[in-house]
């Protein structure tokens, strides 16, 4: 008996949480996680998005990204609400393709976020556009080191879409635009902290005369500040990384770092919803829908705007 | 059936040891199987999406790997014992059978071998460690369970293998043995957890096998005083659950059409609570498969459920933890009568 009112009350609990569900537009997003900071950020600018068009959407990942098969459930699940259009962040493009098949044969409008799909049946991809922000950095680095001398590179991986497109980013400009700069040195670090100090230490060793580091991610820019720290360059080497995360965002703070680019994952988010939107209106619209980025340094952290992109 | 060398005093005393718990347990799958009844209406009744032939198949499909799992691990907790290494055990029969198909181009049936094979080895030097070499159920798959994790992603180079050359091994998870019912199409999937759930039931409850799973966990040192070699037949359970874990790396390989060396960490701990779910008691002794079953589509028709019901995913956590703790507290006062 005591489970059948646990149960009851159960129900209702769902009766109330579905009851807030209008008859509107129903767009649901499957992300490649929700608990993370960045997945939240990208959570907030979907929600407003809804508000702005006034959409229904719901904000669902796995709690790791390699649970691939359990996002796979989850996109299952929200193609069985019959949803009016779909927002989608493949963990791997391959193992949900047969779900987008299904998307498509019911007429719903695949929208790919962040880094996408690799496929042809989303319309489009709302996304960092990892290249130019990557050339914005090579820009401020030629700014801050006074447009001349040696400048090196740790990226994270030379296989990942972000790792090419934000090493090619960073040393096309370099080149094309900076013909005094040279770039001694491009690494890859995998994103761990300590593999990209070891090799930082390494370039600075072999290249004292370096005025510039670029780390690519995370995990590659708080290398690259160890490695100067480490080597007592604080001050002589001017370091610029990329996303944020607690390190990052001290050693800005703290004049350590020079600045570093961030993503707007809110503006992901938004756009994924507007574009979805868009889609069900029968707009049409480019393949690939930049959601822009920000350079944050000294001046500008505490700025609301930026404030709202970072995470710790 | 009968072990023979053991004579039949010793099955007498067994018997006698597995005596009083079959009532119970039966009780207890009834419990499990009015929630799963009460869970289908109350989803049912509160949204139209629920109950439809594509969404059924969802569930099952989101039922297979972790029933898989589920199945294999109550054989280990009726002895007594646990096994923290099916989800990484998985996976790692799964990157193995993708070595075997996709990297070295080999037929499928090998790759499916491979699995059958890798999973077996590496439960089987769970069971020697722990039964042998004495070592605590826990810390021996715990230490498995990050071998298999580690191994998973040298031999996969820390990439998904794709199975791009050997488009029939989706069809293992995918495709259907019944393709006439248009609307209803079950996945083999879903029919390979039936069917091994109906076999590992059989073996569970009448083969010698079974009573001694049972035996042991009621009773270890009675058994082993009754002149029965204890350590073999733990071994033996836990190569069984290798085996199975084996077989939920071909699905998951299967349906995703790749192995993925990362994944795995966490699924040991569904597999589990679905056991509880369906009154497997961790103390041993006690457990059915059909119980464990009903426990693995109790935990999938409630993830499921919820999210037709567009439940913000953080309660859907909340919700699955309560049932789990319900369920297992419904269970103790059981015992207690």
């Amino acid at each position: 008996m005591k489970k059948r009112t646990v149960i009851l009350a159960l129900a209702l609990m769902l009766v109330a949480a579905a009851s807030l569900a209008a008859q509107t537009y129903y767009i649901p997003l499957i992300s490649k996680g929700f608990q993370h900071q960045f997945w939240q950020a990208v959570k907030e600018g979907a929600l407003k998005a809804a508000k702005d068009f006034n959409v229904n959407i719901t904000f669902e990942g796995p709690e790791s990204e390699a649970m691939v098969d359990k996002q796979i459930d989850m996109l299952a699940a929200a193609l069985a609400k019959k949803p009016n259009a779909l927002g989608f962040a493949a963990l791997d493009s391959k193992a949900a393709i047969p779900y987008l098949q299904q998307a498509k044969a019911a007429s719903i409008p695949v929208i790919a976020f962040d880094s996408g799909v690799d496929s042809d049946i989303p319309l489009t991809t709302c996304a960092t556009d990892n290249v130019a922000a990557a050339a914005y950095a090579a820009d401020k680095m030629a700014e801050l080191i006074g447009g001349a001398g040696e400048v090196a590179v740790i990226v994270h991986d030379q296989t990942s879409r972000t790792g090419i497109d934000r090493r090619d980013g960073f040393v096309n400009r370099i080149k094309s635009k900076y013909p005094k700069i040279t770039i001694v040195s491009v690494q890859y670090g995998a994103g761990d902290h300590l593999k990209s100090t070891d090799l930082a230490k390494a370039i600075i060793q072999a290249h004292p005369n370096l005025k510039g580091f670029f780390g690519a991610n995370e995990g590659s820019a708080i290398g690259v500040l160890n490695g100067v720290k480490e080597m007592g360059k604080i001050g002589k080497i001017v370091v610029i990384g990329y996303d944020s995360g607690a390190q990052q965002i001290a050693a800005i703070r703290s004049g350590e770092m020079a600045g570093a680019i961030t993503q707007n994952p809110v503006g992901i988010g938004y756009k994924t919803v507007e574009y979805a939107v868009k889609a069900l209106k029968g707009e049409k619209f480019p393949k690939f829908i930049d959601t822009g980025f920000y350079w944050y340094d000294k001046t500008n952290i505490d700025d609301p705007k930026i404030k709202a992109v970072l995470y710790q | 059936m009968a072990d023979k060398s053991n004579g039949t005093p010793a099955i007498a005393s067994i018997a006698k040891i597995t005596a009083g718990t079959k009532g119970a347990a039966a009780r207890q799958k009834i419990l499990a199987f009015s929630s799963l009844v009460l869970l289908i209406i109350a989803f049912s009744l509160l949204s139209p999406n629920f109950f439809q032939p594509y969404n059924l198949i969802a569930i099952m499909l989101a039922t297979a790997v972790n029933g898989v799992l589920a199945i294999g691990v109550t054989f280990v907790i009726i002895t007594g014992g646990i096994d923290l290494s099916v989800g990484t055990m998985m996976t790692f029969t799964a990157v193995m059978a993708a070595q075997t198909v996709a990297v070295w181009n080999l037929p499928v049936i090998l790759g499916v071998l491979m699995a059958l094979f890798v999973g077996t080895i590496c439960g089987l030097a769970s069971g020697v460690m722990i039964a042998k070499f004495k070592l605590p159920p826990f810390i021996a798959t715990l230490g498995m369970s990050m071998l298999t994790k580690g191994l998973s992603l040298i031999i996969a180079k820390s990439k998904p293998i794709y199975f791009t050359n050997a488009p029939s091994f989706a069809k293992i998870s995918m495709g259907s043995l019944f393709p006439f019912m248009k609307d209803f199409q079950i996945p083999n999937a879903v029919i390979i957890l039936f069917g091994l759930a109906i076999l590992a039931s059989f073996v569970l409850n009448s083969t010698i096998f079974g009573r001694y799973t049972f035996a042991i966990g009621s009773n270890e040192e009675a058994v082993r005083l009754s002149g029965i070699n204890t350590d073999r037949w733990k071994i033996a359970v836990y190569a069984v659950n290798g085996l199975i874990c084996g077989i939920a790396g071909i699905l998951i390989a299967s349906r995703l059409n790749s192995a993925q060396p990362a994944l795995g960490q966490g699924y040991e701990l569904d597999a589990i609570a679905a056991a509880v779910i369906g009154g497997t008691s961790l103390s041993g002794g006690e457990g059915t498969i059909l119980g464990t079953i009903i426990g693995a589509f109790i935990m999938s028709t409630l993830t499921n459920g919820l999210r037709i019901l567009s439940v913000p995913q953080e309660w859907q956590i909340v919700t699955t933890g309560i049932i789990i703790i319900f369920a297992v507290y419904v269970d103790m006062l059981r015992k207690r009568r």
